[in-house]
């Protein structure tokens, strides 16, 4: 009896909630597969996907984004064994859920441990609250490939940001895996947005993007790129998340700061009177 | 007057055969932020009159001055006394102006119209059974009528507080009408007692329904409540007067009273009447202060700045 | 009919030197490779004093200055001595406050009222602020031992000098961080004067380090590589040059920069709160403000009233005499900023905008603008665009709260916006909507020492005031 014939994966981009192949039609070999190399063009179209899907997503309750998230790890714990088989250690798998299911419980906390009253000396009602700062542009640790991922796109959609990410170039199919654990998870479509391919190609794009409101630059390890990149971002004074130590450790309590660091404070005041 | 004032007045005139009308109009003012109006009132308070402008203040403030006493202890001598205070303030100085005009029960009315006969300082009387305005509408037309008919020509009535906070707005209105013609001659000061109205929007809505209603003058307080004349009820009352000036082209004055002691105060109340309604209320005929111990502060003032020194109260005869 | 003698305030209580030398490592010094320049009195045009201007060499100094306090004494100093000495520069700031205040609005040009009202009481209560912070920092929601960053190098505008001084240097210091400070080139007497009470508080040398200067010294301070934090408030473009000079390096950045508010006024509005509203937003500090509200969006229903009624308002104001306790609006900043103002209204004029002032009698000497509104602006206008940085205001209607928000949206700037209508719905709606750092409803340009203020896009990012203001300073 001959061995069943396996039906492969094509691994595309992951853009507005669909998996379009590389407007440039190209692809790369990696990981023994062909994966999409995302071209400029292609992280232009994600920035206008990921723009598109912040007031919905941004509007959301916090409640909802909770619950979405929390959807995703459940996706994402079914499908251990797929990882598993694309070489992605099971512990490596395992701190990914948790951490997004860490993120997930902070949808509806943030706001109260990061913002509150201000006790103004005057008739004032006074209350800082955070918001997101609308659409966040990241270069994900080349590895980690899974939690490092997981690390840097949770904390910014969270809070109610969008994100397109520029997965590991060197490991990406954890990566389009992972779009399509959050393809099934009620994640409106631009909420999170992957390209596939050359950090150098997409990076610069997204980092000069005026559209963008916030550069998380973790997995740049080319200092030099890391520069540039952060010198592009300020032309319209883009947050700035700076790249990771290369000893960083994924596994220890990430804390608040890259939630916080992708976050607005916006503070209203009203009197108070009869 | 514009055509369009013309038009606006008819309108607002009419709004007092209706209750629903006068609600609805009342209601669709804009609303006073509290403290929006006072941080204003204080901004105003702050101006630093000095020199000549202090000068010319203080003889204004004088010349607005409604020289009052609503006591029980009230007496014909004390009355006749103050109405001889009134005519000349400081007996040592000519140039010192006189009063805007004596205040009194009805009662006082004639002793004080024999002092002040053929001057041109008002006599004021309040009526309708001041402060309280607890009592029957003809007894308080009949107490108007007397007080006119014994020499005031302008008449302190007060509004039926209960009423206007129960929201019987054409109570209120009607009763003042009726008070305005029982008045006849005489003007009519409308007071709100706005330190029972509890809040500005309040006092902004009374303040519309006593000129809608015809007063010649809308005035804070009967002085007989803990809380008197404040600047910013002032302010709104002002800002109250202006825009019914605009919407009908008719000029109504406006009457702190109760609280005001010292020529700061006196000169805090000018500089708001000139920064919110400008020069044309600067003047006794549409600006007046209820006040007794306040005229011998600006008399004294006006010492120190006649002679460079300060006086004191023994050189000024009490009320 | 009524008119205000003059009344000035007493410039004896100011004992101004001919000139003044940096402030370093807790003594003052003359440059070792610097100039100097004077610094002028805005509303006369003359000169206050001859103030150093800091070279390389003299950053290079301050920096190293900064950094032995920060190692040696104020690093490793327990945070409760720490506000121990905070609490003395709040107490000497009010004990000095009119002398401050008069300095300030001689070399700002800031109507005295506002020097002595505003910004004064609001520096010394800053100070007492962050003060109560420096030994309770582990509280902060920063983590269980949240550390300085070291030395902050912090440049600060002339809009309120001595305000900004303070949003700067009190969270720094009470974090523990040590500071070299440049002053705005047409402002630095109230910062030297500043290091004279750092003096009479007996802080130890070195913690905070004044230097004066323009352009150049504050770029050499930013770029300086023993430099661990960068605070800036300014104009945007400087601020982006800024956001590039540290880029690929470990500096921390927080920027404060420009701004072009909505203020937004509803026909449910208390209408005369909304012209003081309207009036404060745009003329407060001649509209030298960052956060002005210099784009007034009126719903087109009450646009007439609202206009007429603000016309009235803004004829009251009193342009003069910074000095004058009367005055309302003083004198525009320099003559490079009166210029900017100008072309700008030109150029509202010449786009067919209608241009209207009260009428008011400018000094002849100094630096003067008339209070201004152009009406009959629209978004295309470079007015309704571009931040002018005085008291000009350019109006624009809306219909729906919809349109409102889009419009108050569409700048790259989001520092701040204004709301006024009586529902309380539409304010929670319309606040939940703008992108910009303060919201003010129903009252506008309110601050706090408590209270985080800062922009959205290119309004800048990071926080000061309150909490939030501690994290600029700390290593989080």
């Amino acid at each position: 009896m001959s061995e069943r014939v396996a039906v492969r994966k094509t691994y595309k981009l992951f853009i507005g909630g669909k998996f379009p192949r590389s407007e440039s039609g190209r692809s790369y070999l990696v990981q023994s597969s062909n994966v999409s190399l995302a071209s400029r063009k292609d992280a232009r179209d994600a920035v206008v996907a990921a723009r598109a899907a912040v007031k919905g997503w941004a509007g959301a309750t916090a409640y909802n984004r909770g619950q979405i998230l929390y959807r995703a790890a459940e996706m994402l714990e079914g499908r251990r064994e797929q990882f598993v088989a694309l070489g992605i250690p099971g512990d490596e798998v395992d701190a990914a859920v948790d951490r997004w299911v860490w993120y997930a419980g902070w949808a509806d906390k943030l706001a109260q441990v990061y913002g509150g009253a201000n006790p103004v000396a005057g008739p004032y009602f006074n209350i800082s609250a955070p918001e997101p700062t609308g659409v966040v542009a990241a270069v994900a640790p080349e590895r980690p490939a899974l939690l490092g991922l997981v690390s840097v796109i949770a904390p910014a959609i969270v809070t109610g940001n969008t994100v397109v990410v520029a997965a590991s170039a060197t490991e990406p199919l954890a990566a389009v895996t992972l779009a399509e654990v959050l393809a099934t998870s009620d994640l409106p479509g631009g909420v999170v947005n992957i390209l596939t391919g050359a950090i150098t190609e997409t990076a610069p794009t997204l980092a000069a993007h005026m559209d963008v409101n916030a550069i998380d630059l973790t997995g740049v390890t080319d200092a030099a790129l890391a520069t540039d990149l952060e010198v592009k971002a300020a032309e319209n004074l883009k947050r700035v998340l700076r790249p990771a130590p290369a000893d960083h450790d994924w596994s220890v309590d990430p804390g608040l700061d890259r939630m916080t660091a992708l976050l607005e404070t916006k503070t209203v005041w009203h009197p108070k009177g009869v | 007057m514009t055509a369009t004032t013309t038009s606006a007045r008819s309108e607002l005139s009419e709004l007092g055969r209706s209750e629903t009308a006068l609600r609805t109009f009342l209601h669709g003012l804009p609303g006073v932020d509290q403290v929006g109006a006072e941080q204003r009132a204080a901004q105003l308070s702050t101006r630093s009159i000095k020199t000549t402008a202090k000068a010319q203040a203080i003889d204004l403030a004088i010349r607005m001055v409604d020289l009052t006493t609503l006591e029980g202890a009230d007496t014909p001598g004390k009355v006749r006394a103050l109405a001889a205070k009134a005519l000349r303030p400081d007996p040592a100085d000519p140039s010192c102006p006189h009063v805007g005009a004596v205040c009194v029960y009805p009662a006082m009315v004639p002793h004080v119209a024999e002092v002040l006969r053929g001057s041109a300082v008002h006599l004021a009387s309040v009526a309708t059974a001041f402060p309280s305005g607890q009592a029957p509408l003809e007894i308080k037309l009949a107490d108007t009528r007397a007080a006119v008919a014994a020499g005031a020509d302008e008449i302190d009535m007060v509004i039926n507080r209960g009423a206007f906070l129960a929201g019987r707005y054409k109570e209120v209105y009607d009763e003042i009408v009726a008070t305005k013609e029982a008045s006849g001659d005489a003007h009519l000061k409308v007071i709100l007692e706005t330190g029972e109205l509890a809040t500005y929007d309040n006092v902004r809505r009374a303040s519309w329904l006593a000129m809608l209603a015809g007063g010649d003058f809308i005035k804070t307080s009967t002085g007989k409540v803990p809380i008197a004349a404040t600047m910013p009820v002032s302010l709104v009352m002002l800002e109250a007067v202006r825009d019914f000036r605009e919407a009908t082209g008719r000029q109504v004055g406006v009457k702190p009273a109760g609280g005001i002691k010292t020529t700061k105060d006196a000169i805090k109340y000018l500089v708001m009447v000139n920064e919110t309604v400008g020069p044309d209320w600067l003047d006794p005929d549409w600006f007046r202060f209820g006040a007794s111990s306040l005229l011998n502060d600006l008399l004294m003032q006006r010492t120190k700045l006649t002679t460079g020194t300060y006086s004191g109260p023994d050189y000024f005869t009490l009320d | 009919m009524f008119e205000y003698a003059p009344a000035p305030e007493s410039r004896s209580v100011v004992d101004l030197k001919p000139s003044y030398g940096l402030f370093i490592d807790g003594t003052f010094v003359d440059p070792t490779d610097g100039g100097s320049f004077k610094s002028i009195n805005p509303a006369s045009e003359e000169v206050l004093a001859e103030v150093a201007e800091a070279g390389a060499q003299d950053v290079e100094r301050a920096v190293r200055a900064a950094r032995k306090a920060y190692d040696k004494v104020w690093g490793p100093m327990p945070g409760r001595d720490r506000a121990k000495y905070l609490y003395r520069i709040a107490r000497l700031i009010q004990e000095r406050s009119r002398e401050l205040a008069v300095l300030e609005s001689l070399d700002n040009g800031k109507p005295i009222r506002e020097s002595r009202d505003v910004d004064l009481p609001l520096v010394a209560a800053h100070f007492f602020y962050y003060a109560g912070w420096a030994d309770k920092l582990e509280h902060a929601g920063f983590g269980a031992n949240p550390r300085p960053i070291g030395v902050a190098a912090q440049v600060i505008p002339w809009n309120f000098p001595l305000l900004m001084l303070a949003w700067k240097i009190a969270p720094a210091l009470a974090a523990g961080n040590t500071v070299v400070l440049k002053p705005a080139e047409t402002t630095p007497l109230t910062a030297l004067l500043f290091a004279e009470i750092c003096q009479q508080a007996d802080l130890p040398a070195g913690v905070v380090n004044i230097l004066t200067g323009a352009g150049d010294t504050g770029r050499t301070l930013v770029e300086h590589a023993g430099v661990d934090k960068v605070a800036f408030t300014g104009s945007t473009d400087v601020g982006r040059a800024i956001a590039r000079s540290v880029a690929g390096t470990s500096k921390k950045l927080t920027l404060e920069l420009g701004g072009k508010a909505a203020n937004i006024v509803f026909d449910d509005a208390p209408i005369d709160q909304a012209v003081e509203g309207i009036v404060n937003g745009i003329f407060f500090n001649q509209g030298h403000v960052c956060c002005a509200g210099s784009r007034l969006l009126v719903q087109e229903n009450v646009a007439d009233r609202v206009l007429e009624s603000l016309k009235r308002r803004m004829a009251q104001l009193r342009v003069g005499d910074p000095l004058d306790k009367n005055t309302d609006v003083g004198a525009i900043n320099s003559a490079a900023q009166l210029e900017r103002i100008r072309e700008l209204s030109d150029a509202g004029s010449a786009e067919g905008a209608e241009r209207w002032s009260p009428p008011c009698d400018l000094p002849d000497r100094g630096f003067w603008f008339a209070p201004t509104i152009f009406t009959g602006v629209t978004q295309a206008h470079r007015i309704a665009r571009e931040e002018i940085f005085g008291p000009v205001l350019s109006v624009l209607t809306f219909r729906t709260p919809a349109e409102a928000v889009e419009k108050a949206n569409n700048t790259p700037y989001g520092l701040s916006a204004g709301i006024w209508t009586d529902k309380g719905s539409r304010i929670l709606w319309m606040a939940d909507r703008l992108r910009a750092g303060v919201v003010w409803a129903n009252t506008f340009n309110k601050f706090d020492p408590t209270s985080p203020f800062g922009g959205y896009k290119e309004s800048g990012y990071g926080r000061e005031g309150g909490r939030h203001g501690l994290e600029g300073y700390l290593n989080v």
